[in-house]
């Protein structure tokens, strides 16, 4: 069948391309091992790749390298992130990437990125939250801008390289890469039988919008913090396409786990973050023992100082996992009010000291001057004589676009199987901060730019294999379909323009943004997901009265693009909101003060949903599955909501003990040398 | 009291690629840590100029916020820079009008929002990037001292904003000057172990028409450089390397 023809080219003559949307690590990995395994790319980003939201990244990328012989292992590595995410996530696939860690910051070394270095002229690393080992390489405090320029740098590389067909002759005028920036995704081509057949993508430039057929389609396309108004995420992260993915009938899977990172710094604008390295190189957080105490933080004697965070967990101190440290800064602040004073608004803000004024100034200035200089920058005090003020903020989303994976007998994955990073469409594959698969309930810092280099190290080869499998190839498919699709984007674009009401969209989206942080971030309350829920629905109802802020046409218009992104934000806050109301337990970054244990026996289980669209007679619906099955080269693939814990089995996370986050740990192996308190490694709960 | 304290803008605009331009000024309520971006935020919610005429929200590009990304660049009061790191405090800390206009040196999209495109253009004239083998498990790569690390860190923390362009005099319309950012790319590269194996590529890309030669020591951009970049230094250095394999050439010949 297929055989006869070319993989390369169309019977037209149009080159065969895969679409990668999103051009951040995750989408840049993916098109480098598609060009390598000789697939040629459309690239789409919404905004220069070099832009993207990798680049703000500070703090490092984990590989269990062992370069201090502190006895540190991938599977030591396997066992903490597991642990940390409160083993909500499925194993193999990170056993697959924890085993691949080091090789892949051996491979960023071999690009060029500048990784701090030993004297010896080896990767150093530093330690990071949920771990007591030195496990994290990095360059100064700029490590995902470091990254996602050298992977920039490669795919530029890919774009000066002809196509070749499988006869190795190079097919005119056509490149292994072609980049569309500042195109923003708007939906899927499927066809009739439910298969991802390309895209449909308007250039922000003009406001066109087209077509574009992809033999499959990969989205890397980020988190979405921007539906909590103001994040530490970059102001594209709305999770727009991801959400027009789960309207068009892709599963989203654990939407209520939603990471808050504690320490950030306040803005009006946005929540800038102040990286977890600061305490993996020894910073500290603390507040006053006086709630009435009014000298600035330098001036507080060391006995006056309370450490809660060490107090609290002598085992892990400062860097116990996100979630612990996020949810004791608030209780400290909302719950005990002992926010630090602020001599310029003259009362207790809700705001705790992160002090590295005891580090020596030439040790900052070589790991986190990048850090200490956004501090500097955007609050006007040197951060290196005063103690930073800081507090919680939204910071990643672990939930995301369900994806498969193929487990293989060593428990790790089969790489190059299409099952791997498939999402429930077939055709379309996801990698990076949109997908849900590596880190449960609760990401473990500098985990993140790992799992979105293995997304696409994995999601290259599957989408290969997919495509050489493929039968039909989506660019013999006849035009009639993608005008189609074509048409629907634009009808829905033209209806956008032609709206006059009177609710301003950014407005909107504050007050969207404004319940959302509040009442469904660090805790929530089932009477308060309630109201939320109420809220998101009055939203929902007013912005159907919207009134676009511009009508321009045929050149840049991002009022209208916005439109687009708030109404698909608000189906994505339902998500959220609905699946943390639904989750009666505490787990990770979810915490209920009404269910404070977690409960393995209801809620050790993915949550699994579904847009219920127009047929229930609910327009915007989420329908929950306990299974579903989706195809995969034509056969059903069967999926249930249980977790793979084949590899090591769930306990109480207990983070008050050192070591206590992994068994593997070897008894009679050198503990870390500066790990606070008793470093018994091999202690479990 | 606070709350009264406003924040003025005159903002010039432009409705597409190539049309005239025209300006408004805008009044925002101020607030503490108040930043160039939170002011064209504010007027995206209520889209009023000073005069009270509704207009379209002005239209600019942001993304990450936190002088990393390096989107928000735009002329402020005359000076080239992030809008984002952009207190009005520090800016404007009598009150007075903050002038916002797109950057010179590349063409306008619209309002606030320029195209950039030949700065990612000139990363390929000069291969900035490292000859991989491949992308499979090769080992580590090739021991460096710190030394160079410290080096090469502050070079590659570029964000392609396009400053060290707007500050320079010799990048304008009648000029092919390359320009700092991509001569900084040439020597960041040619620094590294297995980058250095094809310097002689990158000098080449450099040595002709537009190339380095086209400096006229200015020292605008070191200047203009938000991360301080040591881009006189880098120019220099490419410069020297570029002579060298001039007369190299020549002896050899």
């Amino acid at each position: 069948m297929a055989s006869s023809k070319s993989l390369t080219r169309s019977g037209s003559g149009k080159v065969r391309r895969v679409v990668v949307v999103g051009g951040g690590l995750a989408g840049l990995m993916t098109v480098i091992k598609l060009c390598e395994a000789g697939v040629p790319v459309a690239l789409f980003s919404l905004v220069p790749v070099k832009r993207s939201h990798s680049v703000c990244a500070q703090g490092g990328i984990n590989a269990s390298v062992n370069t201090k012989g502190e006895g540190d292992s991938p599977q030591v590595h396997l066992e903490e992130t597991v642990y940390g995410g409160d083993f909500l996530a499925n194993q193999p696939p990170v056993k697959g990437m924890c085993d691949a860690a080091p090789s892949i910051v051996y491979m960023l070394d071999r690009m060029g990125v500048p990784f701090n270095r030993t004297p010896e002229g080896l990767l150093d690393f530093r330690r990071f939250g949920g771990t007591l080992f030195h496990r994290t390489a990095f360059a100064g405090a700029t490590t995902g801008q470091q990254l996602l320029y050298a992977l920039d740098e490669q795919v530029r590389r890919w774009e000066t390289v002809d196509v070749e067909d499988e006869r190795g002759e190079r097919v005119p005028g056509e490149k292994m890469v072609k980049k569309l920036e500042w195109w923003d995704f708007l939906g899927f081509v499927v066809d009739d039988e439910g298969v991802c057949r390309g895209i449909v993508a308007q250039d922000t430039k003009t406001m066109a919008i087209e077509s574009f057929a992809g033999d499959a389609v990969c989205l890397a396309t980020g988190g979405c913090g921007i539906v909590f108004g103001r994040s530490t995420n970059s102001v594209i992260n709305t999770g727009t396409a991801a959400s027009a993915a789960y309207q068009q009938g892709a599963c989203y899977a654990n939407g209520e786990f939603i990471q808050v990172h504690p320490t950030a710094i306040p803005g009006a604008d946005k929540l800038r973050l102040i990286s977890e390295s600061v305490r993996g190189e020894g910073g500290r957080v603390w507040v006053p023992r006086d709630l009435k105490e009014r000298r600035a933080g330098r001036e507080v004697p060391e006995s006056q100082r309370e450490y809660f965070l060490e107090d609290k967990y002598p085992g892990y101190g400062n860097l116990v996992p996100r979630d612990i440290a996020s949810r004791e800064l608030f209780k400290k602040c909302f719950h005990e009010k002992r926010g630090v004073f602020n001599a310029a608004s003259g009362t207790n803000e809700n705001e705790v000291y992160l002090d590295v004024t005891h580090i020596p100034r030439e040790t900052l200035h070589k790991k986190l001057a990048g850090v200490l200089e956004i501090y500097e920058k955007f609050v006007g005090e040197d951060p290196y004589v005063n103690p930073m003020r800081v507090f919680p903020a939204v910071h990643y989303t672990m939930g995301g676009l369900w994806v498969d994976f193929d487990r293989a007998a060593n428990g790790s994955l089969v790489i190059g199987s299409p099952r791997n990073q498939a999402t429930s469409i077939p055709g379309l594959y996801a990698c990076g901060e949109v997908e849900y698969q590596y880190h449960g309930a609760n990401r473990l810092g500098a985990n993140s730019l790992l799992s979105c280099l293995w997304g696409g190290l994995v999601t290259g080869p599957a989408i290969a294999t997919y495509r050489q499998n493929v039968g039909k190839s989506a660019f013999d498919m006849p035009s009639s379909l993608f005008d189609k699709a074509q048409r629907r984007e634009q009808k829905k674009y033209d209806a956008v323009l032609a709206m006059n009401g009177s609710e301003n969209p950014y407005a909107l989206h504050e007050e969207l943004g404004q319940t959302m942080l509040v009442d469904c971030t660090i805790e929530r309350h089932n009477p308060t997901l309630d109201r939320v829920l109420a809220k998101i629905e009055e939203i929902d109802e007013r912005s159907k009265r919207v009134g676009v802020t511009d009508t321009a046409t045929g050149k840049m218009n991002q009022g209208a693009q916005f439109v687009r992104h708030l109404q698909n934000m608000i189906v994505l806050a339902r998500v959220i909101a609905l699946g943390a109301k639904n989750r009666d337990e505490s787990r990770g970054a979810h915490f209920k003060p009404e269910f404070t244990q977690r409960d393995d026996a209801n809620f050790l289980r993915t949550t699994l949903a579904f847009h219920a669209g127009a047929t229930n007679g609910s327009p915007n619906g989420v329908r929950y599955a306990r299974e579903f099955d989706y195809a995969l080269a034509g056969k059903a693939v069967h999926v249930t909501d249980a977790v793979d814990i084949s590899l090591v089995k769930p306990r109480p996370r207990k983070y008050e003990t050192a070591g206590a986050a992994s068994a593997a740990a070897q008894p009679g192996s050198e503990p870390p040398r500066d790990a606070p308190g008793p470093a018994k490694t091999g202690a479990t709960a | 009291m606070a709350s009264e304290r406003t924040v003025k803008l005159k903002v010039k605009r432009q409705d597409g690629p190539g049309l005239a331009h025209y300006w408004h000024e805008f009044t925002v309520p101020w607030h503490p840590r108040m930043n160039v971006i939170s002011a064209l935020m504010a007027i995206q919610k209520s889209p009023v100029t000073s005069d009270g005429q509704k207009v379209t929200p002005v239209v600019w590009e942001c993304s990450c916020l936190e002088e990393v990304c390096g989107s928000c660049t735009m002329v402020i009061g005359g000076r080239a820079r992030q809008s984002c790191s952009a207190l009005v405090d520090q800016i404007a800390p009598d009150g007075k009008t903050i002038v916002l206009e797109p950057m010179t040196k590349f063409p306008v999209v619209r309002d606030l929002v320029v195209d950039r495109s030949r700065m990612f253009e000139d990363l390929k004239r000069v291969k900035a990037w490292v000859d991989l083998d491949g992308f499979h498990e090769l080992g580590p790569g090739p021991r460096q001292s710190q030394e160079n690390q410290e080096t090469a860190y502050p070079l590659s923390r570029c964000m392609t904003c396009g400053c060290c362009l707007e500050a320079c005099p010799q990048v304008n319309a009648a000029s092919d000057f390359i320009g700092p950012a991509a001569l900084n790319q040439v020597r960041l590269f040619n620094l590294h172990p297995s980058g250095a194996m094809h310097a002689g590529d990158r000098l080449d890309a450099v040595m002709g028409e537009g190339g380095v030669e086209g400096c006229g020591k200015a020292q605008n951009c070191v200047e203009a450089c938000p991360k301080e970049i040591p881009l006189v230094d880098s120019i220099a250095s490419v410069g020297r390397a570029t002579t060298k394999r001039m007369l190299l050439g020549w002896l050899l010949k």
